[in-house]
């Protein structure tokens, strides 16, 4: 089925880059400790999937024939300027957005609704229901899809608070944090769920650039204890390569593949080595160089 | 890194600034003074809303009875004092308890039926195209017609009596907590209901479990609207039919004692009227914010 799959892809895969044996690997940190396996079963697979979206007077193809597969326990960015489709992609791959072509695949079974296996943290801070606590608001998504009972999904919910770093805050309301306070209980909250895949809609965005360096740390930290499976959309260059393993690349209007790359070699001390803005500029271009041409 | 130094260095040379010493500090312990000090007693006694809302009142009350005792009759307008007198006659007798509770009685059995119709439409609403239609089209046709105007075809169709009043009780309360909860339901934001529909919720638990709660503001005061409605509904209905029905609340009240030119009596009735008016503003409707809303940062 993943030969089929691959065959099907009916954009090119980018020319895949040096192999991780390289001597920038004394540039990099823990994040290096990941060794490219030889192809296992893919996880989610999006298989050329078309998305549109109505507005009152006309219908707009968002993405077109957008293929990727992501494996367990990648950290999948999908990157690209505004207009690209990137985010309903990631709302496709949630459930919340029919495709109108292709299909997309958790586990070999189709998308086809929102579901409590694959948990969105979005941009927005109005995410938490404010009338919840901190605790409450992990907790809810427990109850409501009759995960656990409300002894287990309490001990998980203080669990994953405590992992990050808001078990003092467990009985405030959402109105009384900071954003990134605000974030972190979202990511508290989706990674209680011990969803196949987390799904991230530029989680950081609405934080200042002091919080959200910080958030990008403790999420590769989360992911080195935890290992869970995301896919991450951003429009930043410097964090889809901070925080990708593998980047995709997308065009806009409508939104199409433009590359892949491997990032998994770079993390946050590699953040202004020579290598890191070498991998910048090349995406950088990739991502403009139809803009450059035109003028 | 050093070359760039410099020319950063000459470039303010160039325009003159004047290049001064750099410092650092430790903060000592902030010991000198209380970092939280109390508020001065008047300012904490003008803090608290019943009591600036008690001198409201009482100057209310003292410009009654100085217009009273200038105008000087009783029939027309009775004293603060001699309106206190029967109120307070009136409830030691318990003629006017018994009003109460016979009005309170009907006004809850409408006020209920009107909620639970109000929430039935607007989740309709919510979930189908249809019943958005359906309940826009009903509000805008019967928002607007009086309740009181209902009541001549209620009294045929129901009789005298509990049924007609119930009848136009619902009315009163239905269409404008429905607007209100519908609108509420307008405004949860998009992120919100996608995180709801996330974790499987759907249907009715997904109405209760999301949009209810965030939607809290718009649906309270929708239910204070529907309560102010409901009580100018029923008074003004016990005050035109409730002189042929043998048990009447305080409209009645309030009219039999018109007919006998008790004014003062006429007074307290309503006085009846406002105070239980405040007591569940101020005790049922305000709790429930401070409970739910204010805690929550829906509402300052």
């Amino acid at each position: 089925m993943n030969i089929g799959v691959a065959l099907r892809r009916d954009t090119p895969v980018a020319t895949p880059p040096a192999p991780a044996a390289s001597p920038v690997a004394a540039t990099t940190d823990a994040v290096a400790s990941i060794v490219p396996a030889a192809a296992p079963p893919a996880m989610l697979e999006v298989d050329a999937v078309s998305l549109e979206y109505r507005t009152p007077d006309s219908v707009v193809r968002a993405t077109h024939r957008v293929s990727f597969d992501v494996y367990e326990t990648e950290r999948f960015v999908l990157l690209g300027p505004s207009g690209c489709g990137k985010s309903t992609l990631l709302k496709a791959v949630g459930g919340f957005i029919p495709p109108v072509e292709g299909e997309i695949r958790l586990d070999g079974r189709p998308v086809r609704e929102p579901g409590p296996d694959r948990i969105l943290v979005f941009q927005e801070f109005d995410q938490l229901p404010p009338w919840k606590t901190v605790r409450q608001n992990v907790v809810f998504p427990l109850l409501a899809s009759r995960r656990l009972g409300r002894k287990e999904a309490n001990e998980r919910a203080l669990h994953y608070l405590d992992k990050v770093g808001l078990s003092k805050f467990a009985d405030v309301h959402p109105h009384q944090l900071s954003g990134g306070m605000k974030q972190r209980v979202a990511i508290a909250r989706a990674l209680a769920m011990q969803p196949r895949v987390l799904l991230m809609d530029e989680p950081f965005a609405a934080l200042d650039a002091l919080t959200r360096r910080k958030m990008q740390e403790e999420l590769l930290q989360l992911w080195d204890e935890v290992r869970f499976t995301l896919l991450f959309v951003t429009h930043s260059i410097e964090e889809a390569l901070v925080v990708g393993t593998r980047i995709a690349l997308l065009s806009p209007h409508p939104g199409r593949m433009r590359a892949e790359l491997n990032s998994h070699r770079f993390g946050l001390l590699s953040l202004g080595s020579a290598e890191f803005q070498d991998a910048a500029q090349r995406i950088h271009h990739l991502l403009f160089e139809e803009d450059m041409s035109r003028r | 890194m050093k070359a760039a130094l410099q020319s950063t260095v000459v470039h303010r040379a160039a325009l003159q600034l004047p290049v001064r010493a750099e410092y650092e500090l430790q903060p000592a312990p902030f010991a000198s003074e209380e970092v939280e000090r109390a508020l001065p007693l008047a300012r904490r006694l003008w803090a608290q809303a019943w009591l600036r809302k008690g001198l409201i009142i009482f100057f209310l009350a003292l410009a009654w009875e100085l217009a009273a005792r200038w105008q000087d009759n009783d029939l027309l307008l009775p004293t603060f004092g001699a309106t206190a007198q029967a109120l307070l006659t009136g409830l030691q007798s318990g003629e006017l308890i018994d009003k109460v509770a016979i009005s309170l009685s009907v006004l809850l059995q409408g006020y209920a039926a009107g909620v639970l119709l109000a929430f039935a439409l607007t989740t309709l609403a919510v979930s189908t195209q249809l019943g958005r239609d359906l309940l826009g089209t009903l509000t805008s046709m019967f928002n607007p017609l009086p309740a009181i105007a209902l009541l001549p075809l209620a009294l045929l169709w129901f009789g005298l009596g509990h049924g007609s009043l119930v009848f136009v009780l619902i009315h009163s309360v239905l269409w404008p907590l429905a607007l209100n909860t519908f609108a509420g339901f307008q405004g949860v934001p998009e992120t919100l209901r996608m995180a709801g529909r996330n974790y499987g919720l759907r249907g009715l638990p997904y109405v209760l479990q999301i949009l209810v709660p965030a939607a809290l503001p718009a649906i309270l005061s929708g239910l204070k609207i529907g309560w102010a409605f409901a009580w100018r509904t029923l008074i003004a209905a016990e005050l035109v039919f409730g002189a042929s029905s043998g048990k009447g609340g305080l409209g009645w009240y309030i009219f039999q004692n018109r007919n006998e030119l008790y004014t003062d009596r006429v007074f307290a009735g309503l006085a009846m009227v406002v105070l239980i008016g405040l007591a569940v503003e101020s005790l049922g409707f305000a709790t429930l914010e401070r409970l739910t809303v204010r805690r929550w940062g829906q509402q300052r």
